[in-house]
């Protein structure tokens, strides 16, 4: 078992285990930081298939940024384990069954499907991942959604005032 | 590494977020649980840019076949960015006009 694999497995089992702590903990505060967990195990997936730009474009966006405006919202609500609403047992007993019967369909059907047959991901090489080529790609090739993009966080930005503003 | 193990992975963290959105009442956990849904695809879609990669580099070694995954990935990045800004700015608003970020509030926008 090389290195490779060995850091895989333990990105992987970080993951899934912060997901599902996401979702046991009661305290939200508790959940966000499971979160940020969760996008540090994505982060060293990405580095481990030579991901760099967006390894670290998921650590700046999503673990920087995003997280960090849940957790002023979270604060700025002052909620705690008390507050928090519960859904009925039998509720949840059914949500978490869809949600497992979906996750077996889908894997019953990875596992016929025979695109996937004796498919290998790149591991650790190849350089499409790299700051030099994905910005070449994204100037040249895909300069115009990039400018729409733009337009895009202009209006998120002026909806968020919008809708935040004290009226 | 096979193509399998990453989509079992993608296939777990996608299917934890659907459970929470299904499970939790917490409108900033929903909402949580579906920027791991997000997360899952774009890893998602990493590994299959790699492999797809992996396979036309066998023919040529300055080949940029897979590009394409990446790109969107960080478009996904770019739309979820703005998406938690303004979803964010309604459970501020909402929150404000019944004091709960319960969901179930929400069904009194039916009637």
């Amino acid at each position: 078992m090389s290195t490779t694999d060995i850091l895989f497995y333990f990105l992987s089992a970080l993951a899934i285990f912060s997901a599902i702590m996401v979702l046991v903990s009661r305290n939200p505060v508790h959940s966000v930081l499971w979160l940020i967990l969760v996008f540090f195990a994505i982060s060293g997936h990405y580095i481990l298939l030579n991901a760099q730009f967006l390894a670290i474009v998921n650590l700046i966006v999503y673990a920087g940024a995003i997280m960090v405006l849940f957790l002023f919202v979270i604060m700025l609500m002052n909620l705690n384990a008390e507050a928090e609403p519960q859904k009925h047992m039998w509720m949840k007993l059914a949500g978490v069954i869809s949600g497992g019967c979906f996750l077996m369909v889908l894997v019953s059907l990875v596992r016929q499907a025979t695109d996937m047959q004796n498919k290998s991901v790149l591991m650790k090489t190849g350089d499409i991942g790299l700051i030099k080529n994905l910005g070449k790609a994204l100037f040249s090739d895909y300069v115009v959604p990039f400018e729409i993009s733009s337009v895009l966080f202009l209006s998120a930005m002026v909806g968020a005032v919008v809708i935040g503003k004290k009226d | 590494m096979p193509i399998q193990y990453y989509i079992y992975l993608c296939l777990t963290l996608f299917s934890i977020g659907i459970i929470g959105v299904l499970t939790r009442r917490n409108a900033i956990i929903v909402f949580m649980c579906v920027e791991l849904m997000l997360n899952a695809v774009n890893l998602l879609l990493v590994a299959f840019s790699k492999m797809h990669h992996g396979v036309a580099l066998g023919s040529s070694p300055t080949t940029m076949v897979g590009i394409e995954g990446q790109i969107f990935v960080f478009f996904i990045m770019v739309v979820a960015a703005a998406e938690v800004s303004v979803g964010l700015a309604i459970i501020v608003m909402m929150y404000r006009n019944t004091h709960s970020v319960d969901i179930n509030f929400l069904n009194r926008l039916k009637n």
